[in-house]
């Protein structure tokens, strides 16, 4: 039989109650969400890949906002030691086990995509959803926007 | 992350999002989810294992093609191996207990200290 799927939810608002948090975080829960068909082939498209990682080490209390690298100049590894992700089960030693520039770069070669946005992003995230929601994300779909892309992958930690 | 793939798709963008937490990914309307039951690090594949990462890549690329309609999920079919990290992720462990109410207050004076810093 196989596993169930970590209730990730759960497990994170018993461990703030244990920190001793009065108010749970809640996560955002929309009634409706929004969905685009890809408005060409594939193959013909140009897509921006998205992470939660951040560009240089980061405090958690260094001021966050977006940030973009370029793919030409790709670093060798991102930096997520302010994020909550399995410190003993697993690293982040292979970039591509978290930000799949390479293997996107072969999918490129193999004509299943049309190429990479010239840039990548790294969006903070939050503890705030407001800020998300009106700063973060407009600055990401800018950016999107700017370097044409039709289509975004999207890996958070 | 949800928030952002949202606010693409409105835009016209179409996303697909790599993830472990699935029930996050549900609860937050994400429009196109490739679920890898992994330990929360790795949504793209095991530590140096190539093929498994393109195969997981593709997963996505795949579902940005075929998905019919909001909250479609890919499952990938691989497995971590061990489970124990099912269990040990975030486990309250009594011995702990003081351990975290002190990580708690610790946060709490950072953040008051950052509101603090935001403020003046």
């Amino acid at each position: 039989m196989s596993a169930q799927p970590v209730a990730y939810m759960e497990r994170t608002r018993r461990y703030y109650e244990a920190q001793g948090f009065e108010k749970p975080y809640q996560w955002a829960k929309p009634d409706e969400v929004p969905f685009t068909r890809p408005s060409g082939p594939l193959a013909e498209s140009r897509l921006a890949l998205i992470s939660t990682a951040s560009l240089h080490e980061r405090h958690e209390t260094d001021p966050r906002s977006v940030a973009s690298g370029f793919i030409d100049q790709c670093p060798e590894r991102l930096y997520a030691n302010d994020l909550f992700w399995d410190r003993k089960a697993t690293h982040l030693e292979d970039l591509n086990s978290y930000f799949p520039i390479d293997r996107l770069k072969t999918l490129v070669e193999q004509g299943r995509i049309g190429e990479l946005t010239p840039r990548f992003h790294c969006v903070p995230t939050e503890y705030s959803q407001r800020r998300t929601i009106g700063i973060d994300a407009p600055e990401i779909l800018t950016r999107c926007r700017e370097d044409g892309a039709d289509i975004a992958l999207l890996v958070p930690l | 992350m949800c928030l952002v793939a949202r606010h693409l798709e409105e835009a016209g963008i179409p996303t697909v999002i790599l993830g472990s937490a699935i029930d996050i990914g549900m609860h937050c309307g994400a429009p196109r989810f490739v679920f890898t039951d992994f330990p929360l690090g790795n949504p793209a594949g095991r530590p140096f294992d190539a093929e498994m990462q393109l195969s997981i890549v593709e997963s996505g690329i795949d579902l940005l093609e075929q998905a019919t309609g909001p909250r479609a999920i890919a499952r990938t079919p691989y497995a971590w191996g061990s489970d124990d990290w099912r269990r040990e992720y975030m486990e309250l462990r009594p011995q702990d207990a003081n351990a975290l109410k002190q990580q708690g207050e610790a946060r709490r004076a950072m953040r008051a200290e950052m509101r603090e810093a935001r403020a003046s």
